[in-house]
């Protein structure tokens, strides 16, 4: 049995998952010893003993004295007047402390408007008219959950009913105005582009082949397991705000809650305690959050508020919602040479996007992908309408799923308008590992890459040869059988200053390291995992860097009080930018250390080499000091003139993105008689540069399978012509269970990233990208010789039967 | 509102309250008895978050009122783990990375407990659907399957030897 003590000997050591019976050529580098744990060793989870006995701690766990509760009144319309809130009967209720209506909140300083992270405006509780179905109307504060519920009920709304806005395509002929609190009565919101239009054209206009399809990435929900919400402690005396709340970025929060509601920044606290999950779904500020933080100023107590399931999915950021209009061209040769893309983005009822600043319609530019083109023109319009604000990323990066679905499908009807196998066509079309670093015609420079490699593997792994005879033969007896591949590419871990920020604050991500005397020490970071494991990681690359065994180094993020300043984790950025900034801080300790060592051996510092965990005289290993004896020396016998201590802090500024990508194949069967799609085998070759831990990433990314795997068959937000959302609990909005999701089968290629300190590049957010297309490309494949085209995902089984049906199929 | 006293055996330990006849298991769970590991992520007893053991079955707590209990013995999460040893499925959850956030840990590990109480050795087809009421967000299940096996194969090696202490 396993005792809790054993828990840092309980590394197991690598054995090389499911891909191991195909020869790499790709080995996880490592360089430390177990005891060490640096990078590329499989190390459990330091996390992991308080989430398997229960003693985690979310929010919904987070017990104050004296704790009241907030529950939300929220509209059963999507667009309507108000005309009046009666709150009488639910403050008369025992047990009712207050109720905060919108004009409550601007009358305390026009705290019923706050900003976006897109700087648009959004209502927190609203004085004129709701703009979705599930808004945010009031908030109830009682003595418990049940009271607070029942006198939501108490609550009496009257409202004028006014037209939905649903369509997006119907909304720009601003018939119905969405924003009219707006200067502009419009709902057009904002139109950008990106690449050469003239030079696309010409592309086009010499094209010997083009396609053209309309694909549209509906509207998902992240569905974190755990919802959001939030404890606010609002200490009357000090005038101290506290806060828990089921934040990925906990720091940007601080300072949007001190300019929105004036409370000076140092006397707000910030704690993001254990996050059940947050694929982005826990960037933006809700309602919820500033109602339950004014709710605690009011009230003098501290106050919960944790969302319903059903409040989490009919009012939250959604993600998605593209509507795009795609033609590719190619020469006489086969070779793809342009792209043009028209898209609308339909983003509710505000612009409230988890994008960064300059990028309206996020990295949505990088959808010319793996393959190599003269041109590319990328045009993207928002446009309100009258649902749930939004625009987060599902286990994305900002707005990638997109543009990589779009491209991956699009390739595929490239491939068969020129009669090329999908597979050899891509091939033929990639960037070439000599092209790197690429310059891609929309203006991305990607760091790394070999696309080749990557498929290369993935049809090794599959046996795609096999696999195309098996269709054919299955095809002979009439059964539908799917191949389907998607190569993309990625781009992760935003990024640098000089065109990344939120709300003006650069996205750079901080660490700081300190080493104590008897040589543990304590890590803090700027970013938050929500699952990723940041403890186990974040320990690996300061005992990569240090020699500190990985066991030895406490983790510590997610409270604004002690975490250095840093923009949260989101968009794969954590890796990337706070894992290289605890590469760079550990580097700063290692050059301190040197010196010290130096004193204490006394030689020169260029004497000196390192070797995994201690400084070294040249010639002669055996005069050495430790990195422990080191920082023992630092707090007791340093050299004159020296400062005593032995930490460091960095601010790591990327000099570009990183950019991931891989090679996905799924087969899929298709019963004829149901439409019902079985995705029979699925293998992933991913590529993201240098492991840190190849378990974590593992993890990350069958995680991520399942995530691409959900959209493509299930998920999909509906609304009904009067707004109102179809899908608001998890009976009706279907996430895939342990049933549904295949067995995932994994592969990987390593190409670092030249310009990350590890070279490391991110991965949680690859499959979710990566994984959609592969499918739908299968699903179409199965059915191509019928006469389909084109899908629009999710690929429910009515679809796929009625798509049979009007290819006379099944009746 | 009525309410009742009811007492209920929770980890081995008998506790006797006074509870409102609405409050949800759940709540009972959580907020009277402190015992924050099972967990709440649905409103519509679809994601298994909040898993118990009842009386030798395994149950969505949301979906009870915890006067249902009365009388009856409840296993949580907190009680598996004895004296600092780690039961084979928490360890298999460890060892075989079967948790990212941990939110859905405990109730797809009591879910786990109740199935390999019924069936000691399934076939990964048998353990897929013996957790298909509970939904993981973060994993993709492929290692939750594994970490199921590793409990199962040491739970089967600890009976066959005959003892408590299974071999390592
Ligand atoms: S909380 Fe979701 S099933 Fe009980
Ligand atoms: S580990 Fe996060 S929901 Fe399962």
């Amino acid at each position: 049995m396993t005792h809790l003590d054993d828990r840092f000997e309980q590394h197991t050591p690598a054995p090389e998952g499911s891909s191991e019976n195909v020869p790499t050529g790709d080995e996880v580098r490592i360089t430390t010893p177990s005891k060490v744990c640096g990078m590329g060793h499989r190390m459990k989870r330091k996390e992991d003993p308080r989430f398997i006995q229960g003693k985690g701690n979310y929010v919904d766990d987070v017990k104050l004295p004296g704790m009241v509760y907030m529950d939300l009144v929220r509209s059963p319309h999507a667009h309507a007047k108000i005309l009046d809130i009666d709150a009488s009967e639910a403050l008369a209720t025992e047990g009712v402390l207050a109720v905060i209506t919108g004009k409550d909140l601007e009358a305390a300083g026009n705290l019923h408007w706050m900003p976006t992270l897109m700087s648009d405006t959004q209502m927190v509780l609203p004085t004129e008219k709701v703009v979705y179905y599930a808004q945010e109307i009031c908030a109830v504060i009682a003595t418990d959950r049940y009271t607070a519920a029942d006198a939501v009920e108490k609550v009496f709304v009257d409202y004028e009913p006014l037209p939905a806005v649903v369509d997006p395509f119907e909304a720009l002929e601003d018939k119905v105005i969405v924003r009219e609190d707006k200067e502009t009565k419009t709902n057009h919101i904002w139109h950008w582009e990106a690449g050469d239009k003239a030079a696309t054209d010409a592309v086009f206009d010499a094209a010997a082949h083009r396609v053209e399809a309309s694909i549209y990435l509906p509207r998902i929900h992240v569905a974190s397991i755990e919802t959001c919400g939030m404890v606010a402690n609002y200490n009357k005396a000090t005038e101290h705000m506290q806060i828990y709340m089921t934040s990925q970025a906990p720091h940007a929060h601080r300072t949007v809650f001190a300019l929105v509601s004036g409370l000076p920044e140092h006397k707000i606290q910030i704690i993001s305690p254990d996050i059940g999950g947050g694929f982005g779904g826990k960037v933006p500020v809700y309602p919820g959050y500033v109602c339950c933080a004014v709710a605690s100023l009011v009230t003098g107590k501290p106050v919960k508020w944790i969302e319903d399931r059903s409040e989490n999915l009919q009012a939250d950021s959604f993600a998605r919602d593209y509507h795009m209009q795609a033609e590719m061209a190619a020469d006489s040769e086969g070779r793809i040479t342009g792209l043009r893309v028209k898209t609308l983005s339909d983003c509710g009822a505000a612009d409230a996007a988890a994008n960064p600043s300059k990028f309206p319609a996020g990295l949505y530019s990088i959808c010319t992908g793996s393959y190599d083109m003269k041109a590319a023109h990328v045009e993207v319009d928002g446009v309100y309408t009258t649902k749930p604000p939004g625009g987060v990323a599902y286990r994305c990066s900002f707005r990638v799923t997109e543009a990589v679905h779009m491209i991956e499908r699009m390739t595929d009807l490239m491939a068969h308008e020129v009669g090329e196998d999908p597979a050899e066509f891509r091939l033929k079309n990639f960037i070439k590992p000599e092209q790197f670093p690429y310059k891609s015609p929309t203006g991305w420079e990607y760091d790394s890459g070999n696309y080749e490699a990557a498929l290369r593997k993935a049809m090794k792994m599959i046996d795609y040869g096999a696999l195309r005879r098996e269709q054919a033969e299955k095809r002979e007896r009439g059964e539908l059988m799917g191949i389907g591949i998607s190569s993309f590419t990625e781009v992760v871990g935003a990024g640098p200053s000089r065109d990344f920020d939120i709300l003006g604050i650069k996205m750079f991500d901080s660490a700081e390291i300190r080493i104590h005397p008897t040589g543990k020490a304590l890590a803090r970071f700027g970013t938050k995992s929500q699952g990723q494991g940041h403890e186990t990681t974040y320990a690996q690359i300061v005992a990569e860097e240090l020699g500190l065994p990985a066991a030895d180094v406490q983790v510590e993020e997610g409270d604004t009080d002690t975490a250095p300043y840093g923009l949260g984790t989101y968009a794969s950025r954590s890796t990337p930018t706070a894992g290289a900034a605890g590469a760079m801080a550990a580097r700063k300790i290692k050059a301190k250390a040197r010196k010290i060592a130096a004193y204490l051996l006394e030689v020169g510092e260029d004497d000196l080499e390192w070797d995994v965990d201690k400084w070294q005289v040249k010639g002669s290993p055996e005069q050495a000091k430790t990195i422990q004896e080191i920082a023992f020396a630092a707090y007791t016998d340093h050299p004159p003139g020296m400062e005593a201590g032995l930490e460091a802090t960095d601010y790591y500024d990327p000099p570009n993105l990183t950019f991931p990508f891989g090679s996905y194949i799924c087969v899929v069967d298709i019963d004829k008689g149901t439409g019902e799609v079985h995705v029979r085998r699925f293998v992933a070759v991913d590529d993201c540069g240098n492991i840190i831990n190849p378990m974590i990433v593992e993890g990350q990314i069958e995680g991520g399978l399942t995530m691409g795997l959900a959209p493509a068959l299930f998920e999909e937000i509906v609304y009904d012509e009067n707004g109102q959302n179809l899908s608001g609990t998890l009976a009706d909005y279907l996430l895939p269970t342990a049933v549904e999701s295949p067995k995932w089968e994994l592969g990987k290629t390593i190409t670092p990233s030249p310009h990350h300190p590890l070279g490391a590049k991110g991965v949680g957010e690859s499959p979710t990208v990566g994984a959609p297309p592969a499918i739908a490309n299968a699903v179409v494949d199965a059915l191509w010789h019928l006469g389909v085209r084109h899908l629009d995902i999710p690929i429910t089984p009515q679809k796929v039967w009625q798509a049979l049906r009007d290819n006379g199929v099944t009746d | 509102m009525s309410r009742h006293t009811i007492t209920v055996t929770v980890n081995g330990q008998s506790v006797s309250r006074e509870v409102d006849a609405r409050l949800l298991l759940v709540h009972f769970i959580r907020e009277e008895l402190s015992l924050t590991g099972t967990h709440i992520g649905c409103d519509t007893t679809s994601c298994g978050a909040c898993t118990v053991i009842l009386n030798g079955r395994s149950v969505k707590s949301c979906t009870a009122f915890a006067v249902q209990a009365d009388g009856g013995e409840i296993e949580t999460i907190e009680g598996l783990a004895q004296d600092g040893t780690l039961h084979p499925l928490q360890e298999g959850f460890w060892e075989k990375h079967g948790l990212q956030c941990g939110f859905c840990t405990p109730g797809m590990i009591m879910s786990a407990k109740e199935l390999l109480t019924r069936n000691p050795k399934p076939t990964e087809e048998e353990i897929r659907r013996g957790v298909s009421g509970n939904l993981c967000r973060c994993t993709g299940y492929n290692k939750i399957v594994e970490a199921i096996e590793y409990a199962s194969a040491k739970l089967q090696a600890g009976d066959d030897a005959g003892t408590e202490e299974a071999t390592q």
